[in-house]
């Protein structure tokens, strides 16, 4: 009660209960599309790239030492920087890539290079648990190398690939909420503008509620696909599913 | 076929790395199943890995069928490799695919049909007994069923050279035991030249033709299995078939170590030596079977004789070699010292000391 007082003018923007949907609803709807479409990117780009620093490693498929140091401090940097720093400091290349610096199509461009640095790592660690001898099996029975990232590696690791995806989607709608701040849309937008700074408690309420849902979502859905993918777990549902920790 | 020729396999640079295999030579004829036996470290998997090419050799050629396969570049190493199917001590199923597609696996890397995959998985998966398995995955069967599978597998492109590291070390007596069947079934169907490699020597009796000792990167023993267990001289005779322990000979008596070395061993040679020598013979100990149909073995006895030579002769006309233990080697009758079974033996440290 204090708070609204002594804001005093501003108390009369606060959103009336029901009409908090309709403000609520469509940032939701901007938060999907943008995680979706990261998400995406995230994932056409860092299942690739993981296998291939995975490869190039020392004991991989295609081993090269210079270009493996080269890449992976590429990846570290890009881990390293916080996601408000790395989304300022690639303004100019986000508005040469969409021709502009504000909005959902902004947002995706540091989005994207965050969640694609991180999910290589996820790929990259995911694809180390799996036995060397598997490969040894498959260089054994004349695979290529594609064959024996594709069949045995990526293979193997999906479980444990699919409950990284699920961090991987849980850190980028944080990361939406972040990007939101800049005039991004979405939920993280509206909670800055209107529980943030206008100190609206029910706009607030909504958005950690539905943020919460969300994560929840995400989180279940990513448990049941790493069971359904373990053939292990999924006669034996006693058993949690082998995942990997958070 | 396949034969082995001068294989050296170094680690590292010329200076400081280690010769792991020693220019070495072993060939396997078709319709042969060789053992390669030798203590942790000698050498075998890594024998094994320069064969199949998964490590290229420093020296030295794999001739399979007439064909050199070493200085292959790798795209042709590829095919070169299906010439030789493997099986490993670690099944390498995948765990996320069913039996059927574990075997198919080969046949998809090839590129065949679905149709070519689907008849030819059936008929592997009926030759090694698991068609009723094929829908399972790998946690849902037993060790030496998944080693079957891999050996199905290890079969699809139809090689002449089945390799097997340690296939059967970690599985227990039955289930190696059904293995071992196996391979011995489809050695004589198939035509196939295997190359046994294994640290149980109990496994190398039941399965092998012929030997070799790998120790330091070298054979330092070899030959047809049933030779080297007749001959008295030899190390790895002694280590496939260790000396048990034996009771003490009596006071009056000599206790003597005599080991089949012919054919013509005739079942009662106990009765028989004793009538020839007009004195007892005491049973102090023996271990006789049969290996390929044919008579191995060796007893520990008791003599009251005199005549030491008289003695040793009509051991001989009886196809029986040895002689009598010196007092200070009676200690060593017993390796495993007294009242431990024979089977808490572990016999990879005989191994060792035999080298
Ligand atoms: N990739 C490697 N690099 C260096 N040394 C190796 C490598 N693989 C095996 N060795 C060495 O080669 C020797 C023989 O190993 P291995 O062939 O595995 O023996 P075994 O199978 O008979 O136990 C060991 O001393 C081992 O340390
Ligand atoms: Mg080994």
């Amino acid at each position: 009660m204090s708070a609204v007082l002594a804001v005093g003018p501003l108390a009369s923007v606060t959103v009336p209960p029901l009409e908090i949907p309709a403000l609520v609803l469509p940032a939701l709807v901007d938060t999907l599309i943008m995680v979706g479409i990261v998400m995406a990117i995230v994932v056409l780009v860092g299942v690739p790239l993981g296998a291939l620093v995975h490869n190039l490693a020392p004991g991989g498929l295609i081993e090269h030492r210079a270009l493996h140091t080269a890449l992976s401090w590429t990846i570290s940097v890009g881990r390293s920087l916080p996601f408000l720093i790395l989304m300022a400091s690639i303004v100019p290349f986000t508005r040469f890539i969409t021709g502009t610096n504000i909005g959902i199509a902004a947002a995706v461009v540091p989005m994207s290079i965050a969640g694609i640095a991180f999910f290589t790592r996820i790929v990259e660690n995911s694809l180390r648990s799996v036995p060397v001898e598997l490969v040894r099996v498959a260089r054994a029975s004349g695979a290529s190398p594609l064959q024996i990232v594709t069949s045995v590696q990526l293979g193997e690791a999906v479980p444990s690939i699919i409950g990284g995806l699920t961090i991987n989607t849980i850190a980028m709608i944080e990361y939406s909420a972040i990007a939101g701040t800049i005039g991004a849309g979405g939920i993280g937008y509206v909670a800055v503008t209107y529980g943030y700074q206008r100190f609206d408690h029910g706009v607030m309420l909504a958005t950690i509620v539905i943020l919460v849902a969300l994560v929840a979502v995400v989180q279940l859905t990513g448990d049941r696909l790493v069971r359904a993918t373990t053939p292990r777990a999924r006669r034996d549902r006693a058993n949690t599913p082998r995942s990997i920790p958070a | 076929m396949i034969q082995i020729e001068k294989l050296t396999k170094r680690y590292g640079d010329a200076e400081r790395g280690v010769l792991v295999l020693d220019s070495l030579s072993l060939g396997v004829a078709s319709r042969e199943i060789a053992a390669v036996v030798g203590p942790s470290g000698a050498g075998k998997s890594t024998l094994a890995q320069c064969t199949t090419l998964l490590e290229r050799p420093t020296s030295g050629s794999i001739i399979v069928n007439g064909d050199e396969l070493t200085g292959l570049r790798e795209s042709e190493l590829r095919l070169a490799r299906r010439r030789i199917g493997t099986v490993f001590q670690a099944d390498g199923l995948l765990s996320r695919r069913t039996v059927a597609q574990n075997v198919a696996l080969p046949l998809e890397y090839l590129g065949v049909t679905r149709a070519g995959i689907r008849s030819r998985v059936g008929d592997l998966l009926d030759r090694v007994g698991l068609l009723d398995k094929a829908q399972r995955y790998p946690h849902e069967l037993s060790g030496g069923q998944r080693q079957r599978v891999g050996i199905a597998r290890a079969l699809a492109l139809r090689p002449s050279v089945l390799l097997s590291d340690e296939a059967t070390s970690g599985l227990d007596p039955e289930s190696t035991a059904s293995v071992v069947a196996l391979l011995k079934e489809l050695r004589d169907e198939l035509d196939l030249s295997i190359l046994f490699i294994t640290h149980e020597m109990d496994t190398v009796l039941a399965v092998a033709d012929t030997v070799a000792r790998l120790d330091h990167g070298r054979i330092v023993e070899a030959g047809p299995l049933v030779d080297l267990l007749r001959d008295p001289d030899s190390a790895l005779g002694a280590t496939l078939r260790p000396y048990r322990s034996a009771l003490p000979a009596a006071p009056n008596e000599t206790a003597w170590r005599v080991q089949y070395s012919e054919d013509a061993v005739p079942p009662n040679w106990i009765a028989e030596l004793s009538t020839e020598l007009g004195t007892p013979v005491s049973l102090l100990g023996a271990s006789i079977e049969t290996v390929h149909g044919r008579a191995v073995g060796h007893a520990t006895i008791g003599l009251a004789v005199a005549d030491a030579g008289l003695a040793l002769a009509a051991l001989r006309r009886l196809g029986l070699e040895g002689g009598p233990i010196e007092p200070a080697a009676a200690g060593s009758v017993d390796e495993a010292g007294p009242g431990i079974p024979a089977t808490a033996v572990d016999r990879a440290p005989a191994l060792e000391a035999a080298s």
